[in-house]
């Protein structure tokens, strides 16, 4: 791929920081308890930030909520259209979800079949009693009727631009940056 | 990363990064098994078609079972019931089938090569299931899958194959495998059952099994295929389980930590004892249950090829 022709920064270390810290106190504000609550990441980058948050959380209560980790592949309504099957990895639960309240955490909100293909996945591993959505980046252009719990971010976007995240733990850097993808690449 | 033919024909032409993507594939389809729903809509509306000349249990319920937990509609079509037993050829049996428009074809056939003919003629991705005592890739992977779980590698294990070795498309299929992926693997077998040709394979031979099991990270015995043998072989099955079947004494000779494998079916008492097959260090089972897993990931990777060219 060609490197993006113009690219802003919208969010930086401390920024994301910051919001995640607000996100954390938002999630208790709505629940009130830890109990019950379990965080999910949908895979990649949902989930070094859920694990953020269940840090962040244990930082302000004492106890951690439980974390795992959905991939969300075998889910997704664009299999036979796409050219090459993503490479599957593994979706890590390793607790009940049945009756739980489970925060799903991805870092950008977009067209919501990410958040459809999910909520799919979810459904198959169990019957959680409240299913809330984090996100770090809501940049509209929703296609299905789907709206966060949580939102780090609302940022302005136009259908061509790529919104990237990156995270400390997969890509060194915290930072979020809108780039314009180059003519004739979506 | 991909798979660069949309047919899997066999072990042969494939590259360690294939296996590799194939086997870490499977990792994420294990658990679907696992759990209370055991089914993902990942192939919804595509048909796969099970052509099984050749009677199989094993691995016809695998394959069913894999296809179904991703959705797919399965066809079962065996030689016994189906015009085939009434004289129709490959070919035309294979066009017929071609009318439906099935996605896959999963072919095990006793003739060599019948699914790289298949996929010079039929436009669906062809699936080698065993062709004679050629190639058997699925039973390859998941014995490979099986060996890095337990093994958390395979590079510069020390596999030890026991058995008939010239009816086994299983030892054909491995030996490509696990010599690709930077194992040392062993066969061993009587004279009458183990051909030269393994030699320019890259594995090493030996008529004396304990020779073979010295040292073994991981000791595979293989079934006596008396419905492939129109000769003596040998001279009695009692003296072949003398001679050459795996038993807890023999077994002493390989590591501490060795695992005992089987692709199954199994001739107790003949080429493994029954103690071992059941013992704590037998994953004859879990071969069994990793071989849907590994055919899910299959199955998954060969649906998302999107070109259309006729491998020759």
């Amino acid at each position: 791929m060609s490197p993006p022709e113009k690219s802003i920064r919208v969010m930086d270390a401390d920024y994301i920081t910051r919001t995640l810290n607000r996100i954390a106190y938002e999630i208790l504000e709505k629940n009130r308890t830890l109990k019950d609550l379990a965080l999910v990441g949908i895979r990649s980058r949902g989930v070094p930030l859920a694990r953020r948050l269940a840090e962040k959380l244990k930082e302000i209560t004492g106890t951690v909520p439980p974390v795992g980790e959905l991939d969300i592949n075998l889910y997704r309504d664009d299999l036979s259209r796409i050219a090459y099957h993503p490479v599957l990895k593994t979706t890590e639960i390793p607790f009940d979800i049945d009756d739980k309240v489970v925060v799903l955490v991805d870092d950008v909100l977009f067209t919501g079949r990410t958040i459809r293909s999910a909520l799919n996945a979810l459904m198959d591993l169990g019957r959680p009693s409240w299913v809330q959505l984090g996100v770090l980046v809501d940049r509209g252009h929703r296609e299905l009727p789907v709206r966060a719990d949580y939102i780090g971010k609302n940022v302005a976007t136009s259908k061509s631009q790529d919104v990237i995240v990156h995270l400390a733990e997969l890509d060194k850097v915290d930072e979020v940056v809108i780039a314009d993808t180059p003519e004739g690449v979506s | 990363m991909k798979l660069s033919s949309r047919h899997l024909l066999g072990i042969d032409g494939m590259t360690a990064e294939e296996v590799a993507l194939i086997l870490d594939t499977a990792e994420g389809f294990v658990q679907i098994s696992a759990r209370e729903i055991k089914k993902v809509p990942t192939l919804r509306g595509k048909t796969v078609v099970n052509f099984f000349v050749e009677p199989s249990t094993r691995t016809r319920s695998s394959f069913e079972l894999a296809e179904k937990r991703l959705s797919a509609d399965a066809l079962n079509f065996s030689a016994s019931t189906s015009s085939f037993s009434k004289g129709e050829s490959l070919l035309d049996t294979a066009k017929n089938l071609e009318a439906m428009s099935p996605d896959f074809i999963i072919i095990r056939h006793s003739e060599p090569g019948s699914p790289h003919f298949l996929a010079r003629h039929v436009d669906a991705t062809i699936v080698n299931a065993g062709d004679g005592a050629h190639e058997h890739p699925t039973q390859a992977l998941l014995d490979a899958f099986t060996i890095r779980k337990h093994k958390g590698r395979l590079e510069g294990l020390r596999v030890a194959i026991v058995g008939d070795i010239n009816h086994s498309r299983v030892v054909r299929s491995n030996v490509l495998l696990l010599t690709l992926m930077g194992a040392h693997v062993v066969v061993c077998g009587p004279p009458t059952l183990l051909p030269r040709e393994f030699d320019a394979m890259g594995c090493s031979m030996t008529y004396k099994v304990d020779e073979a099991l010295e040292g073994a990270d991981v000791v595979m015995a293989l079934r006596v295929q008396h419905e492939r043998m129109n000769a003596g072989y040998f001279p009695t099955t009692r003296e072949y389980a003398r001679q050459f079947g795996v038993n807890g004494t023999r077994l002493k000779l390989a590591k501490d930590d060795a695992i005992v494998m089987h692709p199954g079916p199994m001739n107790r008492g003949v080429e493994i004892s029954g103690d071992l097959a059941d013992g704590a260090r037998s994953v004859i089972l879990e071969q069994v249950a990793n071989g849907v897993a590994v055919r899910m990931a299959v199955l998954y990777l060969l649906a998302g090829e999107p070109a259309r060219e006729t491998t020759s």
